[in-house]
């Protein structure tokens, strides 16, 4: 696990991008429900590594972070892309220690 | 082989054949060559009237022909060579046809009345018919208002009548007949029709007649048969019709008794190669005077000339226009001439509306009807003429007007271009067109007269094309009326607005759009508290994401004026930060390749230097274009520059429903394209004009006209107008082109709400516009100015300075570009090798 950023540096529903060790990017997400996720950064239908821009809203009751390129919504629980259920990102495992968060591999 | 058709003629039937026939003739069996009288291609002569608004001949134009058609304008058919099939023309060229189609229109019938030739009067059919009724106008002598008799109170007349107010003249209309519109309207409905025009300074004289016109020191004098005298600065001769017959008749082709060349169904005269068609063809003894019969024997000849049997379909005499502000519509057997017809009248003195329903003596059919004040029911009922009648005849035309109308699925929807019901409902349901625009794409319905639109949109529903409004999924609104919720509200917060009047989070389609409303309600900068998690990907860094992840960056350069200085600042940031730079189409300078690290340190210096955020960025104003104007050019009028700063720092940073673009030109050469536009301006010799609703894009589209010769005083207050209730009830991400097309009314609508204050919102509308230009800041001075903003402009939370290392760049033509990022299967996405 890597810590990555406070807690209080998230604005809700507004994500962040941190660099894992391996070189790897991470989208960190609040929900202003107060949940917090941790997607892969790379939009998989651009390859630009920009998820953590993406707006955060829901989908028919499902949180989702929608790509800011091609506005495609990836499910924040599961990574899973809602608009082509063949593809999606990566989700990391996150904990909230301390105040801090801290980001794991997939 | 390819054959030669010869036209004669190209008015507005010439030119729907010639259309038709390249529409069609998708082998291209037939070498199109057309002879014009005048010296203009075919003009909508339908609209004349609205010359008058703009004296711009190109606002009448219609489509013009691919390059294959042969048009020769200024050089008419004078002989036919039936034997040789040949014409000639007034300049002595000799065309060989295969076929030949005569289109040769009408010319007005002037009455014998002695002094009709004086000068000052004139006949109504051209465009430079009406110049010379200008001509006379501006030098008539009389001061105060001038005064113009029309002769002919039909529905010519009355539009005649109404060129003339829109000069400024008091017109007197002389209808010999007992009433106005006598072929159209019955004596309920042309009083009623009377009442309303006299409201608008029209003086009408029925039954009665000129006896003669004289002239007196410069001044025309009428004298009616009913003893009346006028005292005249123009008079206008627009009693009728009289077919342009004389080719026909002087080369052996049968002509009717009262003048029409004689044709049969297939619209040929009595040599098999000649056809002729429009208001020069008498068919089974009838000429007609409207547009829509003459399109269908076009259609019909178009057909025939490609082998097809099409047979004229009898002609659709129904009529709906807007005379002098004033709804008149009479369609089918208006006048109950079938034997035991039945009339309904409901005739509302008070609220100014007439309407008849003539139905067969059963009381089961519709036979036709009139509708006089409040023709808003003719697209429902025209189409059921011949049809059970849906119900109570009094009921489908009371005010309630309770009754809900289903058309049969053969009715003709659309007169203009003959659209069924049926194929309207084929398009919708093949999902071809999902809404008005798409259906006036597929099939035309709607593009003519459009009378018909209420009824697509009602064909839309019915074929459970959900017509919602709702904006998402969160909320019910449209997106006019959330703003009018967040304005009549106060409220500041998508939370409280959301919590209040939606359901659930939101997502990407309510949240930039309640973040644009609170922007244009002027609530502080775009990327203030929760405002930032609502802005779509470009606003949200206040730059253009490119295709890498990167950014391009556009400082606002208004009207395109530059010093060198300033140039020299952008060429050193450019440089200094390895940005790839081009010139825009809106005349500023795009730096392209900045990560979102660089953003601030990049627009530090932009700023410095004194320039502000472009806005590319944004469903904002972008830029107003310009051409150099007075101060260089020889051919300038205006000073269209200083227009164009002027407009774009009065309009910059104003938020709106989809990007909002601009151009000054500064005389008719246009050379800013002003015209492609939202909004327009080209310089007059005496002001302004003004055209709104261009655009670029999918669909191209030219701007109209809204207003002319305007001061620049009048100019911005109408601009202001025009863009303060786009912005309040438009849809998210509508351009105004289809925001306008989209109003009911169009244009007509548009401009009565915005130059004839007809809702009375006008002061308001300005007042909101004040507001936004006190309030007016610069979005990237606010972010420098604010460390908490500041800090959002990093790329990694965890290491800030650490640029993305999945961007890269090469090299072309000494610039750098980005490198294609690989797009990676799921699951490898995070290596970062696969994008090197």
């Amino acid at each position: 696990m890597t810590p990555v950023c406070e807690l209080s540096a998230l604005r809700p529903d507004q994500g962040v991008a941190a660099l894992l060790p391996d070189g790897s990017q991470v989208a960190v997400f609040l929900t202003s429900a107060g949940t917090v996720h941790a997607l892969g950064n790379i939009d998989p239908f651009s390859g630009a590594a920009v998820l953590s821009r993406g707006i955060v809203g829901d989908r028919g009751g499902v949180p989702v972070v929608v790509s800011p390129v091609y506005k495609q919504a990836f499910e924040l629980t599961t990574g899973k892309c809602l608009d082509d259920p063949s593809t999606g990102v990566p989700v990391h495992p996150v904990v909230v220690r301390d105040g801090v968060i801290q980001v794991g591999s997939p | 082989m390819t054959r030669t058709l010869v036209v004669a003629g190209h008015g507005m039937v010439g030119h729907r054949l010639v259309e038709a026939l390249r529409e069609k003739d998708v082998t291209g069996q037939w070498r199109i060559v057309v002879f014009a009288e005048e010296s203009r291609p075919a003009y909508d002569r339908v609209a004349l009237s609205s010359y008058v608004d703009s004296w711009d001949a190109g606002s009448l134009a219609m489509p013009p022909h691919d390059d294959t058609v042969e048009l020769r304008l200024g050089d008419q058919v004078v002989h036919i060579d039936r034997d040789a099939k040949t014409v000639r023309t007034a300049s002595g060229r000799v065309q060989p046809y295969d076929a030949l189609v005569l289109a040769t229109g009408s010319v007005p019938f002037v009455p014998p009345v002695p002094g009709r030739d004086l000068p000052g009067c004139h006949v109504y059919r051209t465009i430079d018919d009406l110049d010379g009724i200008r001509a006379t106008v501006e030098s008539a002598r009389s001061s105060g208002r001038h005064a113009g008799m029309v002769l002919g109170g039909g529905l010519l007349g009355l539009e005649a009548a109404n060129a003339l107010r829109g000069m400024g003249i008091s017109p007197h209309v002389v209808e010999l007949g007992p009433r106005l519109m006598p072929l159209q309207v019955d004596e309920g409905g042309a009083g009623l029709l009377k009442r309303l025009v006299e409201k608008l300074d029209l003086t009408v004289h029925t039954g009665t007649s000129a006896s003669s016109i004289e002239e007196d020191r410069g001044r025309l004098i009428a004298k009616l048969s009913n003893g009346v005298e006028l005292d005249l600065d123009v008079v206008v001769f627009s009693a009728g019709i009289r077919p342009r017959d004389e080719l026909a008749r002087s080369f052996g082709l049968e002509v009717g008794p009262r003048g029409g060349i004689v044709v049969d169904k297939a619209c040929r005269t009595s040599d098999q190669d000649i056809y002729a068609i429009g208001e020069c063809a008498n068919l089974d003894g009838m000429v007609y005077g409207l547009v829509a019969p003459g399109y269908s024997m076009a259609e019909v000849v178009a057909d025939r000339l490609l082998g097809g049997d099409a047979a004229f379909p009898g002609a659709d005499m129904s009529t709906k226009l807007k005379l002098l502000g004033v709804d008149v519509a009479s369609f089918g057997d208006a006048h109950a001439k079938e034997e035991g017809a039945l009339e309904v009248v409901v005739n509302d003195a008070v609220a100014g509306t007439y309407a008849k329903l003539v139905v067969s003596d059963d009381a089961k059919t519709l036979l036709g009807g009139i509708l006089v004040g409040d023709a808003s029911k003719y697209g429902s009922l025209r189409p059921l003429v011949g049809r059970a009648v849906p119900g109570d005849p009094v009921a489908l035309i009371g005010p309630e007007g309770g009754v809900e109308l289903t058309l049969p699925h053969d009715a003709q929807v659309c007169s203009c271009h003959a659209v069924t019901k049926q194929h309207i409902v084929d398009v919708v349901n093949s999902g071809d067109a999902v809404d008005v625009p798409g259906i006036k794409a597929c099939t035309k319905a709607g593009t003519g007269c459009g009378s018909c639109v209420p009824m697509l949109k009602k064909l839309l529903s019915e074929c459970g094309v959900e017509q919602s409004k709702a904006l998402c999924e969160h909320f019910d609104q449209s997106r006019a009326e959330l703003f009018e919720v967040v304005r009549s509200t106060g409220t500041t917060t998508f939370t409280e607005l959301i919590s209040r009047h939606g359901r659930g989070l939101g997502c990407d389609i309510c949240k930039p759009a309640v973040a644009s409303i609170l922007a244009s309600l002027d609530n502080g900068h775009v990327l203030e508290g929760e405002q930032a998690t609502l802005q779509d990907t470009n606003d949200r860094f206040l730059a253009n994401m490119q295709r890498n992840g990167t950014y391009s960056v556009v400082p606002r350069i208004p009207g395109g004026e530059i010093t060198p200085e300033k140039l020299i600042v952008i060429g050193e940031v450019a440089r200094d930060y390895g940005l790839y730079t081009k010139i825009t189409g809106g005349q500023r300078i795009d730096l392209f390749g900045a990560t979102v690290d660089q953003l601030p340190g990049i627009w530090k210096r932009l700023v410095d230097a004194g320039f502000e955020s472009g806005h590319a960025y944004g469903k904002a104003l972008r830029t107003v274009k310009s051409c150099v104007g007075t101060t260089w050019c020889r051919f300038g009028v205006q000073d269209s520059v200083s227009l164009a700063i002027a407009l774009e720092l009065r309009y910059r940073g104003l938020r709106s429903p989809h990007k909002l673009k601009s151009a000054v030109s500064g005389c008719a050469r246009e050379c800013a394209e002003a015209r492609g536009k939202d909004f327009g301006i080209i310089a007059t010799e005496n002001g302004w004009n003004l055209y709104v609703g261009g655009n670029g894009g999918f669909t191209p589209r030219h701007a109209d006209l809204i207003a002319s010769d305007v001061d620049t005083d009048t100019l911005v207050k109408l601009i202001d107008r025009f863009l303060m209730f786009y912005i309040r009830t438009a849809d998210r991400l509508q351009r105004t082109s289809t925001w306008i097309e989209s109003l009911e009314g169009g244009l007509d609508h548009l401009r009565d709400v915005i130059v004839d204050d007809s809702l009375g919102i006008c002061a308001d509308l300005e007042a909101a516009m004040e507001k936004h230009v006190d309030n007016y800041a610069d979005e990237w001075r606010g972010v420098l100015e604010d460390p908490e903003k500041l800090s959002r402009f990093t790329s990694f939370v965890n290491a800030p300075d650490t640029p993305d290392p999945t961007i890269s760049f090469r090299e072309e033509r000494g610039q750098k570009v980005p490198v294609l990022l690989g797009v990676p299967a799921f699951g490898a996405a995070e290596s970062p090798e696969v994008s090197r």
